[in-house]
């Protein structure tokens, strides 16, 4: 397995700049994910990867070895796509032994690599069926076990699992990421999907309009996004960004939210770079909600109750500012109901009129390991 | 508005039977939601419901009137399938407009009308407006408020939401049911995701191969399913199934493995003395399972297998006895893999191992003889 490092690679299409200047490394062994929406430029960077486009400017190594002038084949990378791929004529055994054969390797060492991977992937049992006689989650592990015979420097996963319905996909991150740790294989992994980021990454690389936003462990991207782009995109609800203006009245500092609808405290260690903050950030799951009055909480009312099973999600009106919080699912106000609020201060973030994160002393404590 | 009544309905294509003699009721001013995987019936349904396809036997009722013979235009329903089907040279008023118009209505009245919904819908302003010079949630509006302005008395939504990214799908559920409070609009709403129908429904059908499997609010589909395909399908992660042997004279559940061994309380051995067979599947919601420091009385030891984190919780996936489970826990709690913990069961499902019904729901504390 290799490590692969990109050094601003960049790549336009006519007038469509797909992807800008991208510097980012995925380690040896490392589950490395692009997290973007559709159109920032995450399956341009995978095919630059490959050697399936030649980038307009920038590097790309393999082991500290630049590839700039191989072709796919000598790069040696295995690349998985959305629509599975499969040789309809063929069977499960050929087609996972397909890029084999093509190699000229010999035929015992053909069906050992085969058998070997049909059982790391447990579809063993479907080595003679046809393409058409398999279910949607059985033709993705039949390509994956094309891919990994190979045993190549690095995996490409474009959107794997998007061709599978919710159950499946669900089911299928949690193999994916064994299947990864077992082979202690390099992934590059593009997805739209923050739950597949978060739950599969050990980094994650955030990209949007072809601009990296962050690169982090899933927990830094989650718990300290780099702007406003990265807290709302990622989490499901989107993290609460309320427009502000700070303030101070002797030792204490207050975020005006609104400006003009209501006033939260913030926690007095944070200073630096406070005044240009515009905007406050923070996560459902940490704000409070009370049925009961509570001495220093915000009054507010609920605008929207969605009960997701394990859980609510409420929205409160405060002032005329809808902010969301996660609840019990036994919390079910009626909406109109006067509930208490309180944000947990330790867990506010705040950004500046660009967007981009003001660090607070918590940040800089908290350790980074991407 | 009106009240919609579906009584022993059939529909036949040929020899595939897609609606299976159902019968269910939506209220006044009710938001009901039909759930279900493709091809379980759900659109055929709500596509009798508006005349577009005749039933083989049974009758739709509005207020009690059967409107069976009426046509599409005399049911005075407005059928929506996306959100972004607008006449993108028209402007805002002349899309609302467009189906006054079509009914040859006087000039005034259609003003008055189109005015109405303007307001309603909070696009005052924007009336001069093209589609692609609106944000998505005003295209929404607009498209809704092309369907409101014939003032009809039941809304028919197909996956209105599908064909938009997740970050938006996010935002419009709760637009979409804000509104339909504020309306009071009788809405029945088809999609296969259960995290619409959860959020947004009043009351859930849940559909599969044509036969309704259960009737009822989110809360009471998701804590009390009604049989294993209904607990499977609602829920992410989905609820985690123990296939056991019933001791019938030891009053134990054992499951396949030996893994697991619950003496029953009186309450649980009397719920399943209604069952003629041996086989039960005990289902626990991964957010019902509790962890334990060290061994206790009522805990199962289980391996760590995986940890899926998700931002605002962890996903612990736990090898108990021979399968794995998934258990939702706090985001700082991440145990290593292979680590040994103890959990307990806060709520749990019985199911008839054979037929798949419920047999009950009960606290994880009332399953186990004290």
């Amino acid at each position: 397995m290799a490590e692969v490092r990109l050094e601003g690679v960049s790549k336009r299409f006519g007038r469509i700049q797909a992807i800008w200047r991208l510097t980012f490394e995925v380690e040896d062994g490392q589950f490395a994910v692009i997290l973007g929406p559709t159109g920032a430029g995450k399956t341009t960077t995978l095919r630059c990867v490959a050697g399936l486009e030649r980038p307009d400017e920038g590097h790309i190594y393999f082991d500290g070895r630049c590839v700039d002038g191989l072709s796919p084949a000598e790069r040696d990378v295995a690349f998985v796509f959305q629509s599975f791929a499969l040789y309809p004529r063929l069977t499960v055994y050929e087609n996972i032994a397909s890029p084999l054969k093509a190699r000229g390797m010999g035929r015992d060492e053909i069906e050992r690599r085969v058998r070997w991977a049909a059982e790391v992937l447990r579809i063993s049992h479907l080595l003679d069926r046809m393409p058409d006689q398999l279910s949607g989650g059985e033709m993705q592990r039949v390509a994956l076990g094309r891919a990994i015979v190979r045993e190549p420097n690095v995996f490409l996963l474009d959107e794997p699992l998007s061709n599978l319905d919710a159950k499946l996909r669900e089911g299928m991150r949690t193999e994916l990421k064994k299947l990864q740790t077992d082979l202690g294989a390099t992934f590059l992994y593009a997805t739209p999907d923050h739950a597949e980021a978060l739950s599969m990454g050990d980094k994650i690389i955030v990209i949007n309009e072809g601009r990296i936003h962050q690169i982090g462990t899933p927990q830094e991207i989650y718990d300290r996004p780099a702007d406003t782009f990265v807290a709302y995109f990622v989490g499901s609800p989107g993290m609460n960004l309320l427009p502000c203006r700070i303030i101070s009245e002797g030792d204490r500092l207050f975020a005006d939210i609104g400006p003009g609808a209501f006033r939260v405290e913030l926690p007095p260690e944070v200073k630096e770079g406070l005044e240009d903050a515009t905007t406050l950030g923070i996560r459902a799951e940490e704000v409070e909600v009370s049925l009961r009055e509570e001495r220093g909480w915000l009054r507010g009312r609920i605008s929207l109750v969605e009960t997701l099973g394990g859980y609510n999600i409420v929205e409160v009106d405060l002032g005329g500012i809808a902010v969301k919080a996660r609840t019990d699912f036994s919390f079910s106000p009626p909406p109109g109901a006067e509930v208490w609020v309180r944000f947990r201060r330790d867990k506010i973030r705040l950004f500046d009129r660009e967007g981009r994160a003001i660090p607070s002393p918590a940040a800089c404590k908290a350790p980074s390991n991407a | 508005m009106a009240e919609v009544k579906v009584v022993g309905l059939w529909k036949r294509f040929g020899d595939v039977e897609a609606v299976k003699g159902i019968t269910f009721e939506v209220k006044e001013g009710e938001f009901a939601v039909m759930l279900g995987p493709s091809g379980c019936g759900k659109t055929t349904t709500l596509r009798c419901i508006a005349g577009l396809e005749r039933p083989d036997e049974g009758d739709i009722l509005f207020n009690g009137r059967r409107v069976n013979e009426l046509r599409p235009s005399q049911r005075n329903i407005a059928f929506v399938f996306q959100f972004y089907a607008l006449y993108p040279h028209l402007t805002v008023w002349d899309n609302i407009a467009f189906p006054l118009k079509a009914e040859k209505l006087p000039k005034e009245e259609i003003r008055r009308r189109v005015e109405e919904v303007l307001e309603m819908l909070d696009l005052k302003g924007l009336e001069r407006r093209k589609p692609k010079e609106l944000s998505a949630g005003q295209k929404q509006r607009v498209a809704l408020g092309r369907a409101m302005v014939r003032r009809p008395e039941v809304f028919l939504l197909d996956e209105p939401l599908s064909n938009l990214d997740a970050k938006l799908r996010e935002r419009m559920r709760g637009e979409l049911k804000k509104l339909q409070r504020k309306l009071g609009a009788t809405t029945i709403y088809v999609t296969h995701d259960q995290i619409e129908a959860m959020s947004m429904a009043d009351k859930i059908i849940v559909m599969n191969e044509g036969k309704i499997q259960q009737i009822g609010t989110p809360h009471e589909v998701y804590h009390n399913p009604a049989n294993l395909f209904v607990a499977n399908f609602i829920g992410s992660p989905g609820m985690n199934f123990i296939r056991c042997r019933y001791d019938r004279e030891g009053g134990r559940l054992r499951d396949e493995s030996g893994g697991i061994e619950i003496p029953l309380s009186e309450i649980a051995r009397e719920k399943l003395g209604s069952i003629s067979t041996d086989e039960v599947i005990i289902g626990v919601r991964p957010e019902a399972i509790e962890f334990h420091p060290g061994p206790s009385p009522r805990a199962i030891e289980a391996g760590v297998y995986l940890v899926e984190p998700l931002g605002s919780v962890n996903v612990v996936n736990l090898e108990v006895g021979g399968e794995v489970i998934k258990a939702v826990a706090e985001p700082g709690f991440s145990p290593s893999v292979d680590e040994k913990v103890w959990i307990s069961f806060k709520e749990v499902s019985l199911f008839d191992g054979r037929g798949g019904d419920s047999i009950g729901a009960m606290g994880g504390e009332e399953l186990w003889r004290r």
